[in-house]
Protein backbone atom coordinates (compact mmCIF):
# COMPACT_ATOMS: atom_id res chain seq x y z
CA UNK A 1 0.00 0.00 0.00
CA UNK A 2 3.13 2.33 0.25
CA UNK A 3 3.52 2.39 -3.89
CA UNK A 4 2.17 5.63 -5.43
CA UNK A 5 0.10 4.52 -8.06
CA UNK A 6 -2.00 2.78 -5.01
CA UNK A 7 -3.21 5.94 -3.36
CA UNK A 8 -6.98 6.51 -4.68
CA UNK A 9 -6.54 9.90 -5.55
CA UNK A 10 -3.79 9.05 -8.73
CA UNK A 11 -6.55 6.06 -9.12
CA UNK A 12 -9.48 8.18 -10.18
CA UNK A 13 -6.86 9.80 -12.86
CA UNK A 14 -7.49 10.13 -16.50
CA UNK A 15 -4.26 9.07 -17.10
CA UNK A 16 -4.11 6.19 -14.86
CA UNK A 17 -7.48 4.44 -16.24
CA UNK A 18 -5.57 4.67 -19.77
CA UNK A 19 -2.42 3.53 -18.52
CA UNK A 20 -4.10 0.06 -16.72
CA UNK A 21 -6.62 -0.82 -19.88
CA UNK A 22 -3.72 -0.39 -21.78
CA UNK A 23 -1.40 -2.02 -19.80
CA UNK A 24 -3.93 -4.79 -18.89
CA UNK A 25 -4.53 -5.20 -22.63
CA UNK A 26 -0.80 -5.17 -23.54
CA UNK A 27 -0.24 -8.00 -20.84
CA UNK A 28 -3.23 -10.37 -21.79
CA UNK A 29 -2.53 -9.94 -25.77
CA UNK A 30 1.71 -10.67 -25.01
CA UNK A 31 0.51 -13.61 -23.00
CA UNK A 32 -1.56 -14.57 -25.44
CA UNK A 33 1.10 -14.87 -28.16
CA UNK A 34 3.47 -16.26 -26.13
CA UNK A 35 0.87 -18.95 -25.44
CA UNK A 36 0.19 -19.52 -29.18
CA UNK A 37 3.98 -19.59 -29.75
CA UNK A 38 4.29 -21.86 -27.25
CA UNK A 39 1.50 -24.83 -28.46
CA UNK A 40 1.22 -23.89 -32.30
CA UNK A 41 3.97 -26.53 -32.61
CA UNK A 42 1.90 -28.94 -30.67
CA UNK A 43 -1.33 -28.02 -31.66
CA UNK A 44 0.01 -28.62 -35.47
CA UNK A 45 1.21 -32.29 -34.82
CA UNK A 46 -1.96 -32.90 -33.39
CA UNK A 47 -3.96 -32.09 -36.01
CA UNK A 48 -1.71 -33.71 -38.24
CA UNK A 49 -2.19 -37.10 -36.12
CA UNK A 50 -6.06 -36.77 -35.82
CA UNK A 51 -5.72 -36.49 -39.84
CA UNK A 52 -3.22 -39.74 -39.82
CA UNK A 53 -6.05 -41.57 -37.52
CA UNK A 54 -9.13 -40.76 -39.54
CA UNK A 55 -7.26 -41.46 -42.95
CA UNK A 56 -6.42 -44.50 -41.52
CA UNK A 57 -9.54 -45.17 -40.32
CA UNK A 58 -11.25 -44.81 -44.36
CA UNK A 59 -8.19 -46.51 -45.78
CA UNK A 60 -7.25 -49.91 -44.87
CA UNK A 61 -3.49 -50.29 -44.38
CA UNK A 62 -3.30 -53.05 -46.63
CA UNK A 63 -3.81 -50.62 -49.84
CA UNK A 64 -0.86 -48.35 -48.92
CA UNK A 65 3.00 -48.36 -48.03
CA UNK A 66 3.63 -44.29 -48.46
CA UNK A 67 2.71 -41.25 -46.23
CA UNK A 68 -0.59 -40.77 -47.24
CA UNK A 69 -0.11 -37.44 -45.43
CA UNK A 70 2.34 -35.91 -47.68
CA UNK A 71 1.17 -37.37 -51.11
CA UNK A 72 -1.65 -35.20 -52.03
CA UNK A 73 -3.23 -33.79 -55.10
CA UNK A 74 -5.33 -30.19 -54.31
CA UNK A 75 -8.60 -30.88 -56.94
CA UNK A 76 -10.77 -27.69 -57.75
CA UNK A 77 -14.39 -28.90 -55.95
CA UNK A 78 -16.64 -26.27 -56.90
CA UNK A 79 -15.02 -23.14 -56.86
CA UNK A 80 -13.44 -24.76 -53.72
CA UNK A 81 -9.91 -25.98 -53.42
CA UNK A 82 -10.10 -29.93 -52.12
CA UNK A 83 -7.38 -31.72 -50.89
CA UNK A 84 -7.20 -35.45 -51.84
CA UNK A 85 -4.67 -37.58 -49.92
CA UNK A 86 -3.49 -40.64 -52.09
CA UNK A 87 -2.64 -43.92 -51.10
CA UNK A 88 -0.25 -46.25 -53.02
CA UNK A 89 1.16 -49.66 -52.72
CA UNK A 90 4.33 -50.11 -54.65
CA UNK A 91 3.97 -46.59 -56.22
CA UNK A 92 0.53 -47.03 -57.94
CA UNK A 93 -2.25 -45.42 -56.69
CA UNK A 94 -4.56 -48.13 -55.03
CA UNK A 95 -7.05 -45.53 -52.93
CA UNK A 96 -7.76 -41.88 -52.47
CA UNK A 97 -9.47 -40.09 -49.33
CA UNK A 98 -10.52 -36.77 -48.66
CA UNK A 99 -12.85 -34.61 -46.94
CA UNK A 100 -16.41 -33.38 -48.05
CA UNK A 101 -18.31 -30.22 -46.16
CA UNK A 102 -21.53 -30.44 -47.05
CA UNK A 103 -24.69 -28.17 -45.05
CA UNK A 104 -26.26 -30.46 -42.34
CA UNK A 105 -29.47 -29.83 -39.76
CA UNK A 106 -29.82 -25.87 -39.63
CA UNK A 107 -26.98 -25.15 -42.55
CA UNK A 108 -23.87 -25.80 -40.48
CA UNK A 109 -21.22 -26.82 -41.87
CA UNK A 110 -20.41 -31.12 -41.47
CA UNK A 111 -17.30 -32.23 -42.44
CA UNK A 112 -17.19 -35.68 -43.75
CA UNK A 113 -14.01 -38.21 -44.45
CA UNK A 114 -14.26 -40.69 -47.05
CA UNK A 115 -12.32 -43.07 -48.53
CA UNK A 116 -12.84 -44.53 -52.21
CA UNK A 117 -10.42 -47.42 -53.97
CA UNK A 118 -9.51 -47.32 -57.56
CA UNK A 119 -12.64 -48.96 -58.97
CA UNK A 120 -14.71 -46.06 -57.05
CA UNK A 121 -15.79 -48.47 -54.37
CA UNK A 122 -16.79 -46.84 -50.87
CA UNK A 123 -13.53 -48.35 -48.38
CA UNK A 124 -14.81 -45.94 -45.18
CA UNK A 125 -16.83 -43.26 -44.21
CA UNK A 126 -16.49 -40.92 -40.87
CA UNK A 127 -18.14 -37.75 -39.63
CA UNK A 128 -14.67 -35.21 -38.67
CA UNK A 129 -17.16 -31.97 -37.49
CA UNK A 130 -20.49 -31.55 -37.18
CA UNK A 131 -23.08 -29.19 -35.36
CA UNK A 132 -25.82 -31.55 -35.03
CA UNK A 133 -28.57 -32.02 -32.63
CA UNK A 134 -26.44 -33.70 -29.36
CA UNK A 135 -28.30 -36.94 -28.67
CA UNK A 136 -30.32 -37.06 -32.04
CA UNK A 137 -28.31 -35.99 -34.97
CA UNK A 138 -25.00 -36.70 -33.59
CA UNK A 139 -25.91 -40.66 -34.25
CA UNK A 140 -23.87 -40.10 -37.03
CA UNK A 141 -20.54 -40.16 -35.45
CA UNK A 142 -18.94 -43.69 -35.19
CA UNK A 143 -18.42 -43.34 -31.25
CA UNK A 144 -22.49 -43.02 -30.97
CA UNK A 145 -23.54 -45.32 -33.32
CA UNK A 146 -21.98 -47.74 -36.38
CA UNK A 147 -24.41 -46.28 -38.72
CA UNK A 148 -21.77 -44.23 -40.27
CA UNK A 149 -20.49 -47.28 -41.73
CA UNK A 150 -23.57 -48.46 -43.91
CA UNK A 151 -21.64 -46.83 -46.74
CA UNK A 152 -18.92 -49.14 -46.32
CA UNK A 153 -18.56 -51.17 -50.21
CA UNK A 154 -21.39 -49.06 -51.76
CA UNK A 155 -20.34 -47.44 -54.78
CA UNK A 156 -22.35 -44.57 -57.23
CA UNK A 157 -23.91 -47.34 -59.06
CA UNK A 158 -24.97 -49.74 -55.98
CA UNK A 159 -27.26 -48.83 -55.27
CA UNK A 160 -28.43 -46.92 -58.67
CA UNK A 161 -28.35 -43.25 -58.34
CA UNK A 162 -31.91 -43.06 -57.56
CA UNK A 163 -31.56 -45.08 -54.53
CA UNK A 164 -28.98 -43.00 -52.99
CA UNK A 165 -31.43 -41.50 -50.54
CA UNK A 166 -32.59 -42.30 -47.00
CA UNK A 167 -35.82 -44.44 -46.80
CA UNK A 168 -37.89 -41.99 -45.86
CA UNK A 169 -37.41 -40.36 -49.55
CA UNK A 170 -37.21 -43.54 -51.21
CA UNK A 171 -33.79 -45.06 -50.84
CA UNK A 172 -31.79 -47.51 -49.24
CA UNK A 173 -30.20 -46.38 -46.81
CA UNK A 174 -31.71 -46.53 -43.14
CA UNK A 175 -32.87 -43.13 -41.05
CA UNK A 176 -32.63 -43.21 -37.08
CA UNK A 177 -35.00 -41.94 -35.16
CA UNK A 178 -36.06 -38.43 -34.54
CA UNK A 179 -33.44 -37.42 -37.20
CA UNK A 180 -33.72 -37.42 -40.70
CA UNK A 181 -32.30 -34.01 -41.77
CA UNK A 182 -29.00 -35.36 -40.95
CA UNK A 183 -28.56 -39.05 -42.83
CA UNK A 184 -30.38 -36.79 -45.36
CA UNK A 185 -27.23 -34.52 -45.40
CA UNK A 186 -24.47 -37.24 -45.22
CA UNK A 187 -25.77 -40.00 -47.94
CA UNK A 188 -26.11 -36.64 -50.18
CA UNK A 189 -22.53 -35.53 -49.08
CA UNK A 190 -21.08 -38.95 -49.58
CA UNK A 191 -22.85 -39.14 -53.13
CA UNK A 192 -21.11 -35.74 -53.40
CA UNK A 193 -18.04 -37.11 -52.96
CA UNK A 194 -18.73 -40.05 -55.05
CA UNK A 195 -19.37 -37.96 -58.05
CA UNK A 196 -16.49 -35.83 -57.20
CA UNK A 197 -14.09 -39.20 -57.65
CA UNK A 198 -15.83 -39.83 -61.24
CA UNK A 199 -15.50 -36.78 -62.16
CA UNK A 200 -11.58 -36.30 -60.99
CA UNK A 201 -10.90 -40.30 -61.49
CA UNK A 202 -7.37 -39.84 -63.41
CA UNK A 203 -6.39 -37.42 -61.98
CA UNK A 204 -6.72 -39.07 -58.60
CA UNK A 205 -5.28 -41.85 -59.31
CA UNK A 206 -2.04 -39.75 -60.70
CA UNK A 207 -2.62 -41.80 -64.00
CA UNK A 208 -2.92 -38.90 -66.17
CA UNK A 209 0.97 -38.59 -66.35
CA UNK A 210 2.46 -39.10 -69.24
CA UNK A 211 3.50 -42.80 -69.82
CA UNK A 212 0.63 -43.97 -68.33
CA UNK A 213 -2.55 -44.98 -69.56
CA UNK A 214 -3.51 -41.61 -70.50
CA UNK A 215 -5.47 -42.47 -73.70
CA UNK A 216 -7.70 -44.81 -72.02
CA UNK A 217 -11.03 -42.91 -70.82
CA UNK A 218 -11.76 -42.75 -67.55
CA UNK A 219 -14.15 -45.46 -66.40
CA UNK A 220 -16.88 -44.05 -64.36
CA UNK A 221 -16.82 -46.16 -60.72
CA UNK A 222 -17.87 -49.52 -59.92
CA UNK A 223 -17.09 -52.14 -62.44
CA UNK A 224 -19.04 -55.23 -60.46
CA UNK B 1 -12.71 -18.47 9.33
CA UNK B 2 -14.02 -21.53 8.19
CA UNK B 3 -17.48 -21.10 8.91
CA UNK B 4 -16.82 -18.30 6.78
CA UNK B 5 -15.35 -20.68 4.09
CA UNK B 6 -18.49 -23.17 4.85
CA UNK B 7 -21.17 -20.31 3.94
CA UNK B 8 -18.84 -19.71 0.54
CA UNK B 9 -19.75 -22.81 -0.24
CA UNK B 10 -23.39 -23.26 0.52
CA UNK B 11 -23.82 -19.99 -1.38
CA UNK B 12 -22.06 -21.58 -4.28
CA UNK B 13 -24.05 -24.84 -4.42
CA UNK B 14 -27.67 -23.60 -2.80
CA UNK B 15 -28.22 -20.77 -1.52
CA UNK B 16 -26.93 -18.55 -4.26
CA UNK B 17 -25.98 -21.27 -6.94
CA UNK B 18 -25.63 -19.69 -10.28
CA UNK B 19 -28.10 -21.20 -11.99
CA UNK B 20 -30.76 -21.75 -9.30
CA UNK B 21 -30.60 -18.69 -7.61
CA UNK B 22 -28.81 -16.21 -9.69
CA UNK B 23 -30.26 -17.48 -12.97
CA UNK B 24 -26.87 -16.81 -14.62
CA UNK B 25 -24.96 -18.37 -17.72
CA UNK B 26 -28.48 -20.24 -19.15
CA UNK B 27 -27.41 -20.00 -22.65
CA UNK B 28 -24.39 -22.43 -22.39
CA UNK B 29 -26.43 -24.55 -20.30
CA UNK B 30 -29.58 -24.80 -22.82
CA UNK B 31 -26.96 -25.68 -25.44
CA UNK B 32 -25.40 -28.02 -23.98
CA UNK B 33 -27.15 -30.03 -20.96
CA UNK B 34 -28.73 -32.16 -23.83
CA UNK B 35 -26.81 -35.17 -21.78
CA UNK B 36 -25.26 -35.57 -18.03
CA UNK B 37 -21.78 -35.92 -19.41
CA UNK B 38 -21.82 -32.74 -21.48
CA UNK B 39 -23.06 -31.15 -18.12
CA UNK B 40 -20.32 -32.30 -16.37
CA UNK B 41 -17.65 -31.39 -18.58
CA UNK B 42 -18.96 -28.07 -19.38
CA UNK B 43 -19.25 -27.26 -15.69
CA UNK B 44 -15.48 -28.85 -15.09
CA UNK B 45 -14.38 -26.66 -17.63
CA UNK B 46 -16.14 -23.58 -16.42
CA UNK B 47 -15.06 -24.18 -12.90
CA UNK B 48 -11.61 -24.12 -13.96
CA UNK B 49 -12.13 -20.60 -15.55
CA UNK B 50 -14.10 -19.52 -12.61
CA UNK B 51 -11.18 -20.52 -10.19
CA UNK B 52 -8.24 -18.77 -11.73
CA UNK B 53 -10.94 -15.81 -12.98
CA UNK B 54 -11.19 -15.21 -9.23
CA UNK B 55 -7.23 -15.81 -7.91
CA UNK B 56 -6.01 -13.53 -11.00
CA UNK B 57 -8.75 -10.38 -10.04
CA UNK B 58 -8.58 -10.81 -6.68
CA UNK B 59 -4.63 -10.58 -7.06
CA UNK B 60 -4.78 -7.36 -8.85
CA UNK B 61 -7.79 -5.73 -7.16
CA UNK B 62 -6.10 -3.16 -5.68
CA UNK B 63 -4.90 -1.83 -8.63
CA UNK B 64 -8.22 -1.66 -10.71
CA UNK B 65 -9.92 1.37 -10.66
CA UNK B 66 -13.83 1.30 -9.99
CA UNK B 67 -13.76 3.07 -13.39
CA UNK B 68 -12.47 0.79 -15.73
CA UNK B 69 -12.98 -1.84 -13.76
CA UNK B 70 -15.59 -3.90 -16.35
CA UNK B 71 -12.80 -4.15 -19.44
CA UNK B 72 -10.16 -5.20 -17.16
CA UNK B 73 -12.19 -7.81 -16.03
CA UNK B 74 -13.60 -8.67 -19.45
CA UNK B 75 -9.67 -8.83 -20.92
CA UNK B 76 -8.70 -11.05 -18.01
CA UNK B 77 -11.62 -13.38 -18.83
CA UNK B 78 -11.43 -13.71 -22.45
CA UNK B 79 -7.34 -14.25 -21.86
CA UNK B 80 -7.17 -16.65 -19.88
CA UNK B 81 -10.01 -18.84 -21.41
CA UNK B 82 -7.56 -18.04 -24.61
CA UNK B 83 -5.18 -19.75 -23.04
CA UNK B 84 -6.61 -22.46 -21.50
CA UNK B 85 -8.00 -23.42 -25.06
CA UNK B 86 -4.44 -23.26 -26.59
CA UNK B 87 -2.82 -24.90 -23.86
CA UNK B 88 -6.12 -28.17 -23.77
CA UNK B 89 -5.69 -28.29 -27.29
CA UNK B 90 -1.40 -28.53 -27.66
CA UNK B 91 -1.41 -30.58 -24.30
CA UNK B 92 -4.23 -32.68 -23.33
CA UNK B 93 -5.17 -33.33 -26.83
CA UNK B 94 -7.51 -36.50 -26.20
CA UNK B 95 -9.67 -34.02 -23.58
CA UNK B 96 -9.90 -31.40 -26.26
CA UNK B 97 -12.03 -33.17 -28.62
CA UNK B 98 -14.44 -33.64 -25.77
CA UNK B 99 -14.54 -30.59 -24.58
CA UNK B 100 -12.96 -28.48 -27.37
CA UNK B 101 -16.71 -27.46 -28.12
CA UNK B 102 -17.22 -25.05 -24.68
CA UNK B 103 -14.31 -23.86 -23.75
CA UNK B 104 -14.89 -20.88 -26.09
CA UNK B 105 -18.66 -20.94 -25.17
CA UNK B 106 -16.97 -20.08 -21.38
CA UNK B 107 -16.29 -16.24 -22.39
CA UNK B 108 -19.60 -16.01 -23.21
CA UNK B 109 -20.77 -17.43 -19.39
CA UNK B 110 -21.66 -14.19 -17.46
CA UNK B 111 -21.08 -15.71 -14.50
CA UNK B 112 -17.69 -15.52 -14.24
CA UNK B 113 -17.88 -12.04 -15.01
CA UNK B 114 -20.60 -11.77 -12.38
CA UNK B 115 -17.95 -13.58 -9.90
CA UNK B 116 -15.57 -10.81 -10.71
CA UNK B 117 -17.44 -8.07 -10.23
CA UNK B 118 -19.16 -9.32 -6.43
CA UNK B 119 -16.93 -11.00 -5.09
CA UNK B 120 -13.14 -11.24 -6.28
CA UNK B 121 -12.34 -7.55 -6.79
CA UNK B 122 -13.37 -7.03 -3.34
CA UNK B 123 -11.95 -9.92 -1.55
CA UNK B 124 -8.87 -11.63 -0.70
CA UNK B 125 -7.24 -13.57 -3.15
CA UNK B 126 -7.50 -17.10 -0.83
CA UNK B 127 -11.71 -16.55 -0.41
CA UNK B 128 -11.73 -15.44 -3.85
CA UNK B 129 -10.30 -18.73 -5.18
CA UNK B 130 -13.18 -20.43 -2.63
CA UNK B 131 -15.66 -18.68 -4.18
CA UNK B 132 -14.62 -19.85 -7.77
CA UNK B 133 -14.56 -23.62 -6.92
CA UNK B 134 -17.85 -23.37 -5.07
CA UNK B 135 -19.74 -21.33 -7.93
CA UNK B 136 -17.97 -23.43 -10.29
CA UNK B 137 -18.73 -27.03 -8.46
CA UNK B 138 -22.67 -25.39 -7.83
CA UNK B 139 -23.03 -24.52 -11.83
CA UNK B 140 -21.37 -28.04 -12.26
CA UNK B 141 -23.95 -29.46 -10.22
CA UNK B 142 -26.53 -27.79 -12.05
CA UNK B 143 -25.75 -28.81 -15.24
CA UNK B 144 -25.46 -32.92 -14.31
CA UNK B 145 -28.85 -32.47 -12.37
CA UNK B 146 -30.65 -30.93 -15.81
CA UNK B 147 -28.67 -32.72 -18.41
CA UNK B 148 -29.35 -35.69 -16.70
CA UNK B 149 -33.41 -35.21 -16.23
CA UNK B 150 -33.38 -33.80 -20.25
CA UNK B 151 -31.33 -37.12 -20.96
CA UNK B 152 -33.58 -39.78 -18.86
CA UNK B 153 -36.66 -38.37 -19.88
CA UNK B 154 -35.29 -37.72 -23.95
CA UNK B 155 -33.35 -40.75 -24.74
CA UNK B 156 -33.69 -43.06 -21.50
CA UNK B 157 -29.79 -43.01 -20.63
CA UNK B 158 -27.42 -41.61 -17.87
CA UNK B 159 -23.97 -40.57 -18.52
CA UNK B 160 -24.04 -41.99 -21.89
CA UNK B 161 -20.19 -41.80 -23.23
CA UNK B 162 -18.84 -40.96 -20.12
CA UNK B 163 -15.93 -43.13 -20.88
CA UNK B 164 -14.85 -40.60 -23.87
CA UNK B 165 -14.67 -37.55 -21.20
CA UNK B 166 -13.53 -38.97 -17.90
CA UNK B 167 -11.88 -42.36 -19.56
CA UNK B 168 -12.27 -45.87 -19.50
CA UNK B 169 -12.45 -46.33 -16.01
CA UNK B 170 -15.90 -44.31 -15.41
CA UNK B 171 -17.36 -46.46 -18.38
CA UNK B 172 -19.82 -47.95 -15.69
CA UNK B 173 -21.44 -44.86 -15.43
CA UNK B 174 -22.73 -45.39 -18.62
CA UNK B 175 -26.65 -46.55 -17.88
CA UNK B 176 -29.71 -47.53 -20.73
CA UNK B 177 -32.73 -47.36 -18.11
CA UNK B 178 -34.96 -48.53 -21.22
CA UNK B 179 -33.12 -50.15 -24.21
CA UNK B 180 -35.96 -50.03 -26.69
CA UNK B 181 -36.78 -46.15 -26.11
CA UNK B 182 -38.29 -44.46 -28.93
CA UNK B 183 -36.92 -40.80 -27.67
CA UNK B 184 -38.65 -37.64 -26.55
CA UNK B 185 -37.48 -35.35 -28.82
CA UNK B 186 -38.79 -32.11 -26.92
CA UNK B 187 -36.15 -32.87 -24.44
CA UNK B 188 -33.42 -32.69 -26.45
CA UNK B 189 -34.56 -29.39 -28.09
CA UNK B 190 -33.89 -26.62 -25.80
CA UNK B 191 -37.64 -26.28 -25.03
CA UNK B 192 -37.15 -29.29 -22.64
CA UNK B 193 -34.07 -27.37 -21.15
CA UNK B 194 -36.21 -25.16 -20.19
CA UNK B 195 -39.04 -27.30 -18.74
CA UNK B 196 -36.60 -29.07 -16.59
CA UNK B 197 -35.02 -26.14 -15.51
CA UNK B 198 -38.23 -24.32 -14.42
CA UNK B 199 -39.50 -27.80 -12.34
CA UNK B 200 -36.16 -28.16 -10.82
CA UNK B 201 -36.40 -23.96 -9.32
CA UNK B 202 -39.78 -24.75 -8.90
CA UNK B 203 -38.91 -28.00 -6.49
CA UNK B 204 -36.26 -25.86 -4.91
CA UNK B 205 -38.57 -22.68 -4.12
CA UNK B 206 -40.73 -25.36 -2.39
CA UNK B 207 -37.84 -27.69 -0.65
CA UNK B 208 -36.69 -23.88 0.49
CA UNK B 209 -39.91 -22.65 1.80
CA UNK B 210 -40.56 -26.08 4.00
CA UNK B 211 -37.55 -25.54 4.99
CA UNK B 212 -38.69 -22.13 6.60
CA UNK B 213 -41.64 -23.14 7.70
CA UNK B 214 -40.23 -25.81 9.86
CA UNK B 215 -37.25 -23.68 11.23
CA UNK B 216 -40.07 -21.13 12.21
CA UNK B 217 -42.16 -23.71 13.96
CA UNK B 218 -39.63 -24.35 15.94
CA UNK B 219 -39.32 -22.63 18.85
CA UNK B 220 -37.52 -19.02 19.13
CA UNK B 221 -35.88 -20.54 23.04
CA UNK B 222 -34.17 -22.96 20.95
CA UNK B 223 -32.87 -21.43 18.01
CA UNK B 224 -31.55 -18.71 20.88
CA UNK B 225 -29.62 -20.88 22.78
CA UNK B 226 -28.27 -22.84 19.76
CA UNK B 227 -26.58 -19.03 18.31
CA UNK B 228 -25.20 -18.06 22.32
CA UNK B 229 -22.22 -19.97 22.50
CA UNK B 230 -20.88 -18.70 18.53
CA UNK B 231 -21.80 -15.15 19.84
CA UNK B 232 -19.63 -15.27 22.80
Amino acid sequence: MNLWFLKPEYRQRLGYHVVLLGGVALLTSAAIGVANHLTRADIAQRQLEDLQVTLQQVVPANYYDNDLVRDTVTVDHGGQPLVVYRARRAGQVQAVCYQISAPGYGNTAMVIAIGVDRNGTLLGTRVISHNETPGLGDKIELGKSDWILIFTGRSLNDPQPAKWAVKKDGGVFDQFTGATITPRAVVKAVKTGLEFFAAHRALLLDEAAPGSIAGQPAASGGHN
Amino acid sequence: MSGNYRGVFVDGLWRNNVVFAQMLALCPLMAVTTTATNGLGMGLATTGVLLTSNVVIASCRDLISQEVRIPVFVLLIAALVSLADMAINAWLHELYKVLGLFIPLIVVNCSVLGRAEVFASKRAVLASAVDGLAMGLGYTLALILIGGCREILGSATLFAHASLLLGDGFAFLETTLIPQYKGFLLMLLPPGGFLVLGFLLAGKRATERRWERRAAGRSKAVTRAQQSPSAV
